[in-house]
């Protein structure tokens, strides 16, 4: 093949080139120059560039085949480092200054192919060949080697740069598709009043009117389609979005779109693309009608393309693909492609059409001096890095033609892109004249029209359009401010009668095994006919065994061929064979896209302490807990979190510590029926607790496992303060809701989770009374006026205040709280109060861990009871029912060998137990889980490494010495009771 | 994705929501009188029909109130929307007998 650029001409068609504007780029090693508009494609044909890449299991060259999205062969890698693409089409990539591009699938180049080997193999490589081939010792141990010969593109694993923002859009009327019946169906839509978005995947409005020489209302079509959509940019309600391309298709007219942003023609870096997520009332699918190629020998050698791409490199980038031409079409549309050529200047040496009787095009062919072989196929193209002739043969036998060529158009058919439409739910019908799949019953509120819809006439498309728009508009409510005086007069079109394609599925007389019908996954018709034989009789299985379809085309080309192949292949009828599964995205989406901005800090908001600034002070190191920054520890010089950690924790074990608990969740729950509804939600009994004073409780599940624990204060006779713990507040909340919405909606009582609300700083050790008596509440803190498990209310630098003696180290606590603005001056006010010293999350787990308090989902699992953890006293003395009340006298429940919570000693060394090891009996072969370690820690103030475990029947085995496993090794451990320090709570009351 | 019409705030995009399973289920009780098949069912027995569908869902990122749903699974088309406290509405197309749900 070779392709060239025509001089300025008056070819029809709407242009795109700038021919003052020359692009520089590169491609395979070698600098080419193009134009500006020119697409990737555009640029490579009219620089005589017939090969663009090898094929992904034969290593054939392949050429440009297509002119859209469609595209099977020219896949190719784009730009350079973060930002390149892997697996481009070149078809769709707008050339720009300095663009790299590379072929994929060759080694070390593109001339020469290390696997190039493979291809007088290939009669050996059939479907299936790497299941029945790669089998022993197993297919693992292939693998690797495999994928590196196949692999398509490649992708750089730095981060890609950032997306765009993602956008989301309401209208009333969707058209998707700015071909005839789309713009039809725009501009009805719009002028019926109805906000209207009318997205097209290609750089601009027109479809096929941009590119056939066709005429509407006495203008040329190019002109027509423009000057329309011009129109329609100007109208208020409606938006065109143009390089969009609607990929997915959801419930209740939810369409996902993908916007390439425009090309800086200048800057080497690709357009991002941008997501849009679109609600319409209504939907138009517009989306066109792609060209199936026709299966013969050698039909995948470059110089081989669809015809209308031809003509479409022809009208819109004045690039012809060859000098000499050969048409084999089964449409009167192939015609129109040979017509151009000629109109080019490109000699046409043949139309071949298998149609025995000459058509009212073919005639018009022949009148004009055209050769017509009717009633002929192209049995094979000759060559052997590109097309150089092609054999004719009469299908009648007997007469049969050499002719040579570079370029061969091909044209089996029309293929409406139903994608969308079958993705939203639609069912298809077969429609036997025209030899496609057109859309059927459908789910509401969608619409088809044009020749997505079946209808390939230009005037039929254009009255679909318009009454799909009308209907739609009507549907979506929508109400023209001043409506239309009368509906406008049908469009002009001189309409060509056409007869019906031939429907040809393998040419007689091809090869099968050198007949590709999947260019992009080398998939043959013998492989089709391979793997019906082997009873892959069902269209989804054929996709997976031969892969047809299958790749970054999903088979756009390939799949109506390959299914009638099937159906021919096992003697079933084409509809029964039916289609594989339509899924999005349409076209690939680049991963950035969906990704957009939202990395980094912008992945996830963080939630920052309100005393966040003095944390930072007081060189806090921060970590993520549950969502919050909060500080794990307060290093000081070399000190590591660890060591940090244990001197915080002894200092609050001599002193006081202060932690900043303000994540700890604050429920506030009110109403008359308060008390009876935290008594369903709480395991044990909250009605019967006084105001003022605190009652620890648990909630569990209704499956019975523990859902959180934490303390409930009554605040007055019909108001508690919840506290859940920290990063589970806002499921507790829910929680609650849910019950008094969905099943005691009698109650009367308000559930209100305030725990941003209020910054809470807890004061920790035996000196803790005396920074509180520092701070100055008003409230009285003499051990008789203020026991532990209460609260008070005071004032604190005259902001409200709230102070419950509560206790989660095992040491003297309190634990204020203050509107959370004046959670740094708490902060600093309880630093000024006394000698103090901050600790952190991981001092924290210290303190109670040697305690041998739970923390819910370390120490327990959803399938933890009560009774797991010594708690089946106080629930088994309560009247009534709550939440997992029933649960906890199911079977399971009572059975041995519950996995129960204990301590744990260590008995031969100082290191703790790493979190996760296992407690094990049974050696070697035998040897089994009893239980695992779930909270571990160096204590301090024991000077001994201190454990919380969970244990099979863990309960009744204080004393046993049983065996921790960890990588390997085992450490000998006696069970204990879960209180490490400070047995009789004597340092509660400081 | 689904546009759920909310009864107090109206139809909003499925994001916003939180799907609760399957509604109308009756809490057995009081603890002492149910047996373990019957708390068992409660627990975990659900329709799967191929149809109507009666669900709860709350507008956890709306108004938080909770609501019933009636959805056929194939089509995925809503075909009623009712508060907690209405009984279910008659809705043709239910395909699987549901004489075991209650409410």
């Amino acid at each position: 093949m070779s392709g060239w650029r025509l001089p300025p001409s008056g070819i029809f068609g709407a242009e795109r080139i700038d021919r003052e504007r020359r692009i520089l780029f590169r491609f395979d090693g070698r600098n080419h120059v193009g134009l500006a508009g020119d697409s990737l494609a555009s640029a490579l044909l009219a620089n005589g560039i017939s090969t663009v890449g090898r094929s992904f299991k034969y290593r054939r060259p392949r050429g440009i085949f297509a002119a859209g999205p469609e595209e099977p062969n020219a896949i190719l890698q784009v730009g350079r480092g973060a930002a390149e693409e892997p697996n481009a089409r070149a078809t769709v990539i707008p050339l720009r200054e300095g663009l790299l591009a590379a072929p994929v699938n060759c080694r070390p180049g593109l001339r020469i192919d290390m696997l190039a080997a493979l291809q007088p193999l290939a009669r050996f490589m059939p479907a299936g060949f790497y299941y029945k081939t790669f089998k022993a010792p197993g297919w693992e141990s292939w693998e690797p080697a495999i994928r590196r010969a196949a692999g398509l593109g490649t992708l750089d694993p730095a981060p890609a740069p950032a997306g765009a923002a993602h956008r989301y859009a309401h209208c009333d009327v969707l058209v998707v598709g700015a071909g005839p019946a789309g713009l039809a169906a725009a501009e009805a839509a719009g002028a019926a009043g109805a906000r209207v978005i009318l997205a097209e995947q290609d750089e601009a409005a027109g479809g096929n009117l941009a590119w056939d020489d066709r005429f509407v209302d006495g203008q040329p079509s190019a002109l027509w389609a423009e000057r329309l959509a011009g129109r329609l940019a100007g109208r208020g309600n409606v938006t065109l979005l143009t390089r969009t391309t609607a990929f997915g298709l959801y419930d209740h007219g939810y369409v996902s779109l993908a916007e390439r942003l425009p090309t800086d023609l200048d800057r080497g870096a690709p357009p991002a693309t941008r997501l849009w997520g679109l609600r319409a009332r209504r939907i138009v699918l517009a989306c066109g009608a792609l060209e199936r190629p026709l299966v013969f020998q050698n039909n995948d050698l470059p110089g081989v393309m669809l015809a209308s791409a031809v003509r479409r490199y022809l009208a819109q980038y004045k690039v012809a693909a060859g000098r000499t031409a050969v048409v084999f079409t089964a449409t009167d549309d192939g015609y129109r492609t040979a017509f151009a050529l000629r109109m080019a200047g490109v000699e046409v040496a043949a139309i071949v059409d298998p149609r025995p009787d000459e058509g009212p095009a073919a005639q018009r062919a022949r009148d004009s001096g055209l050769p017509v072989f009717a009633g002929s196929v192209v049995s094979a193209a000759r060559g052997r890095r590109a097309v150089r002739a092609v054999r004719i043969d009469a299908l009648q036998g007997g007469r049969h033609a050499e002719l040579a060529c570079d370029l061969l158009a091909v044209s089996g058919g029309w293929t409406p892109s139903v994608h969308l439409f079958s993705q939203a739910g639609g069912s298809l019908d077969w429609d036997p004249a025209q030899g496609c799949f057109r859309p059927a019953g459908g789910p509401a509120g969608i619409d088809c029209a044009g020749a997505g819809n079946g209808q390939f006439g230009l005037a039929g498309a254009i009255a679909a359009g318009r009454l799909a728009g009308t209907a739609a508009a009507e549907a979506a409510g929508a109400t023209a401010p001043s409506p239309p005086r009368r509906a406008p007069d049908p469009p002009d079109v001189l309409e060509d009668a056409e007869a019906p394609p031939a429907q040809l599925w393998l040419v007689p007389g091809a090869n099968p095994r050198k007949s590709w019908v999947d260019l992009q996954s080398d998939v043959t018709a013998a492989d089709i006919a391979l793997a019906a034989g082997e009873n892959y009789r069902s269209v989804e299985h054929l996709k997976r065994y031969t892969t047809l379809g299958m790749a970054t085309d999903q088979g756009k080309t390939s799949n109506v061929n390959g299914l009638a192949l099937l159906a021919a292949a096992t003697g079933q009828a084409i509809p029964e064979v039916g289609t594989t599964r339509f899924r999005p995205p349409f076209t690939p989406v680049p991963l950035a896209a969906f990704a957009g901005p939202y990395r980094g800090d912008l992945y996830r908001p963080r939630r920052f302490l309100p005393a966040h600034a003095a944390h930072v002070a007081e060189g806090a190191a921060f970590e993520d807990f549950g969502g919050w920054q909060r500080p794990e520890a307060y290093p000081r010089g070399p000190e590591d979190v660890l060591a940090a950690a244990a001197r915080e924790a002894l200092a609050a074990r001599r002193g006081a510590g202060l932690f900043d608990a303000s994540p700890l969740g604050k429920i506030e729950v009110y109403g008359p029926d308060a008390a009876t509804f935290l008594d369903r939600i709480y395991a044990n009994t909250m009605s019967t607790l006084k105001p003022g004073r605190v009652r620890y409780g648990l909630m569990l599940s209704e499956h019975g496992g523990i859902f959180d624990d934490g303390v409930c204060a009554r605040l007055a006779p019909d108001r508690f303060l919840v506290s859940a713990t920290s990063g589970h507040a806002a499921a507790v909340a829910a929680m609650m809701d849910e019950w008094l919405q969905c099943e005691w909606v009698g109650l009367k009582v308000l559930v209100s989770d305030l725990t941003t609300a209020w910054a809470t700083i807890a004061v920790t050790g035996p000196r803790a009374r005396s920074i509180l008596a520092a701070l100055d509440s008003g409230i009285d803190l003499a051990p008789e006026a203020f026991p532990h498990m209460s609260v008070r209310e005071g004032r604190l630098g005259g902001v409200a205040a709230r102070v419950m003696r509560v206790s989660f180290t095992g040491d003297l606590s309190y634990e204020v709280s203050v509107p959370a603005g004046h959670g740094e001056s708490l902060w600093l006010a309880a630093r000024a109060a006394g000698h103090t010293v901050p600790i952190g999350v991981e001092a924290l787990m210290i303190l109670r861990t040697e305690k041998g308090f739970i923390h819910v989902g370390a120490d327990t699992d959803a399938t933890t009871q009560p009774a797991d953890i010594g708690m089946a006293a106080a629930i088994a003395r309560k009247p009534g029912d709550f939440v997992g009340r029933r649960s906890l006298s199911r079977p399971a429940f009572a059975a041995p060998g519950r996995l129960q919570l204990v301590g744990l000693e260590r008995l031969d060394g100082t290191a703790p137990f790493p979190v996760g090891s296992h407690i094990v009996e049974g050696r070697d072969s035998a040897r089994a889980s009893a239980g695992a370690v779930t909270s571990s820690c160096f204590s301090p103030i024991l000077d001994r490494p201190v454990a919380l475990a969970m244990l099979r029947d863990g309960l009744a085995r204080t004393g046993e010495e049983v065996r921790v496993f960890d990588r390997g090794a085992e450490m000998p451990a006696r069970v204990v009771a879960r209180c490490f320090l400070d047995p009789a709570n004597a340092r509660l009351h400081g | 994705m689904l546009l759920i019409d909310c009864p107090w705030c109206g139809p909003r995009a499925q994001v916003e929501f939180a799907c609760g399973g399957e509604s109308h289920i009756a809490r057995p009780g009081p603890p002492d009188t149910v047996g373990d098949d019957i708390w068992a069912a409660y627990l975990f027995e659900r329709n799967n029909p191929k149809g109507i569908q009666f669900e709860r869902w709350c507008h956890a990122h709306g108004c938080c109130q909770w609501f019933n749903v009636a959805r056929d699974t194939v089509s995925h088309e809503i075909r009623a929307v009712y508060r907690m406290t209405d009984p279910r509405p008659p809705v043709d197309g239910t395909r699987f007998d549901e004489a075991e749900g209650s409410g």
